[in-house]
């Protein structure tokens, strides 16, 4: 009783925060375990800039299934209109009226009309939402291959331009072995996907709006009861999948540069296992946003330490599954522990300095 | 008249596969009159039902362990082609090393198949109800690492099975004017009712699906139920994959049963069953796994640009589930019963008028 009144009573640590420590953690020591068995690749810094430069789209499509995650649905139909939404902008920025500027309107338009559509099915007309956006996933893999069967290259000279366009770190880099310094460099893509995480991260955490997400999905009965809208959350938790999905093929097809029917393919997985890894469980209600992320630098890291390794094709993605499995089990053994109030995430007692001192008056 | 009643209502939850399909016989008539027409080949039927019926019979299997998994665990399991492409790597492994292909040879590489399809099953299960995590999570390992592990037992090839047996179970033994995947379709079938019929299966599913601490607190384990369905969709991924590849007469690891989990999922949904467990109808399943067929035969016979195959799919898709929501149902059923008060009313008002003539005649006859 002492203990409680001198010092402040530690609060404990959710459930989010608790899943989303563990990918923090699993995310360090793998990269740390890289770094050290390859140090020829993974020294560089350039190294850790491309798992953004060249993965941008797969960031941007988590953040969006994240939200629609953590209020209790499945978006399963982010990849196809990623890859639907690279083949409209390709071909309009190929027309003879295109423009930057037409083109991400198209992409926010696609990506919101999805949005909307399984937003008002799903939460207006209580219909499930995997079968729903599984129908959202075929309608645009079917309307993609409608548009163009054949890959188109976007030469338009301003798209061009922005493809190419690159942010230079000048303190940042490394010298080749000619003894030029080579400078790191970032795409614009991985500027979208900063100012997403943070904007997202705010949204979820600060705003009305990503309190009632988790509330509805932690328990979408007792919400309604506290009286949020259940149903306008969820409606608006699907549209901003969709506009995120449309974002996220927009840059899809700033990193590429060509709009192809395998644009996107298997995204949905990806993200699905990438939020899994960060903390954000199927079942809603709970997760940081920050771990969609941290959950794709990790599935990355493993892909590009398979690649580093050497090992087969066939073996990476027996590898990568075999990762996630451990992941798995870990996230639920560590629940499960926890569930039993066996395992507490706090210093042990002998080693709390307050305590010690506690004791130390107790004798006194 | 009562019982008839009693058995409609039992009926109920059939109502929308079964207008599904009525609909497309409908639109599939319209189109040519000699959709029912069955022409005989070899001594075998062929036609657009046989085809049909042929072309279903891994997803209706596969259908029947979704519905128990669906309503055991309240979620899907997608890596059932993945185990599928496994179970068959297994079964040409086998039948390949053997000397000299025999009926029993088959059988046993079936066995093994099954077997291996168990395992799989049960590495599913055991992260399903040991571990608590959610069937879709626990199911993308091996949907993700599956292919590979096929790819790996072929020996980086696809092997091709050329034998009178397999052939022979690919298409028609001869004789026998039914092609071989049905009949082993309609014996699954017959199996899975007699384990429902004479078991306690169906009971404890639903039980678990509903509710599993209420089901642990009547002794039910919902541990160990979860399990075995796992274990059941193991034996039913490994049965669609024997008929896959007999079908194809080689072993395509990269394509054989591909995507087939969302047909599947669909059709547990086109059935009338929900998503997020509970009851569920194996009937409707069925019905729902021959329709999808249906829906994509009819698309092709429709003659719809095959690009935009996909799209038509998810429209009808879309179309039938709004139809089928309960919200929508409601609405219509508001709708129909002041469509009802109205009438009912106008009858009255015209039952009035007739009273008041048939009196005013009446009184000009006392005049």
């Amino acid at each position: 009783m002492r203990t409680l009144n001198t010092t402040k009573r530690k609060t404990r640590l959710s459930n989010s925060n608790l899943l989303f420590m563990i990918a923090g953690i699993i995310f360090v020591l793998m990269y740390g375990f890289a770094l050290i068995s390859y140090p020829g690749s993974f020294m560089h810094f350039q190294t850790f800039f491309d798992l953004f430069n060249l993965n941008s789209a797969l960031f941007i499509v988590t953040l969006g299934l994240c939200v629609v995650m953590i209020s209790g649905g499945i978006d399963i139909s982010v990849g196809a209109v990623c890859g639907l939404v690279t083949m409209a902008c390709a071909m309009f920025l190929q027309s003879t009226m295109g423009s930057i500027w037409g083109a991400l309107l198209l992409a926010l338009g696609i990506g919101t009309a999805f949005g909307v559509l399984h937003g008002f099915l799903i939460a207006y007309l209580e219909i499930q939402p995997f079968i729903i956006t599984l129908g959202g996933m075929f309608l645009a893999q079917g309307l993609l291959t409608t548009l163009h069967k054949n890959p188109i290259n976007v030469t338009m000279p301003a798209f061009v331009a922005l493809r190419n366009f690159t942010i230079e770190i000048p303190w940042l880099g490394t010298v080749n072995r000619l003894g030029f310094f080579i400078p790191c460099e970032i795409k614009p893509g991985v500027i979208v996907v900063v100012v997403l995480v943070i904007l997202y991260a705010v949204l979820m955490k600060w705003s009305r709006f990503g309190r009632n997400v988790y509330a509805v999905g932690g328990n979408s009965e007792s919400a309604r009861l506290l009286g949020i809208n259940v149903k306008r959350t969820m409606f608006f938790s699907y549209v901003i999948s969709g506009l995120t999905a449309g974002i996220s093929g927009f840059v899809f097809l700033m990193t590429t540069g060509a709009g192809n029917i395998g644009n996107g393919a298997l995204f949905e997985m990806k993200a699905i296992a990438s939020n899994v890894i960060g903390g954000i469980l199927l079942n809603g209600g709970v997760g940081n946003l920050l771990g969609a992320p941290i959950g794709t630098l990790t599935l990355l890291t493993i892909n590009e330490l398979i690649r580093a390794a050497g090992v087969q094709s066939n073996l990476q993605a027996i590898v990568s599954g075999l990762l996630l499995y451990i992941f798995i089990v870990l996230q639920s053994i560590i629940m499960s522990l926890r569930g039993r109030r066996n395992f507490r995430f706090a210093l042990p007692s002998w080693l709390k300095p307050h305590q010690l001192q506690d004791e130390k008056k107790i004798e006194n | 008249m009562s019982r008839l009643k009693a058995y409609a209502n039992r009926l109920s939850h059939l109502f929308l596969p079964l207008s599904v399909l009525a609909l497309l016989i409908i639109i599939n008539l319209i189109k040519g009159t000699d959709y029912f027409s069955i022409t005989m080949v070899n001594g075998a039927f062929y036609g657009n039902i046989p085809n049909i019926l042929f072309g279903a019979s891994e997803l209706v299997i596969l259908s029947i362990g979704m519905t128990l998994v669906t309503a055991a665990s309240r979620g899907q399991d997608i890596s059932i082609g993945e185990i599928g492409a496994i179970t068959s790597a297994t079964f040409v492994l086998y039948v390949l090393n053997a000397r000299e292909v025999t009926l029993l040879t088959i059988l046993v590489g079936f066995l093994i198949s099954c077997v291996v399809g168990i395992i799989l099953g049960a590495f599913n299960g055991t992260l399903v109800s040991v571990f608590k995590v959610q069937p879709m999570v626990a199911t993308l390992i091996l949907f993700l690492g599956g292919r590979s592990i096929a790819f790996m037992i072929d020996g980086k090839v696809s092997p091709i099975l050329a034998n009178e047996i397999s052939n022979k179970i690919g298409t028609v033994i001869p004789g026998v004017p039914i092609q071989t995947p049905i009949i082993l379709t309609a014996v699954f079938i017959a199996i899975v009712a007699i384990v429902l019929k004479t078991t306690n299966l169906r009971l404890y599913v639903e039980s678990v699906g509903i509710n599993p601490n209420a089901a642990r607190l009547n002794g039910i384990d919902p541990k160990k139920i979860i399990f075995l369905t796992f274990l059941i969709m193991g034996v039913c991924s490994a049965v669609a994959g024997f008929i896959a590849v007999n079908k194809a007469g080689r072993h395509d690891s990269v394509n054989i049963l591909k995507f087939i989990m969302m047909d599947a999922i669909l059709a547990v949904a086109l059935g009338g069953n929900s998503l997020a467990g509970g009851k569920f109808s194996i009937t409707g399943s069925i019905i729902g796994a021959y329709t999808i067929e249906m829906l994509n035969r009819t698309l092709l016979r429709l003659e719809v640009n095959p690009e935009a195959i996909k799209s038509f799919k998810a429209v009808f898709i879309i179309i039938l589930m709004v139809i089928a929501s309960p919200v929508v149902r409601v609405m219509v059923k508001k709708v129909l019963d002041r469509a009802k008060m109205l009438y009912a009313e106008r009858q009255a008002d015209g039952l009035n008028n007739t009273v008041v003539s048939i009196t005013g005649t009446t009184g000009k006859k006392e005049d």
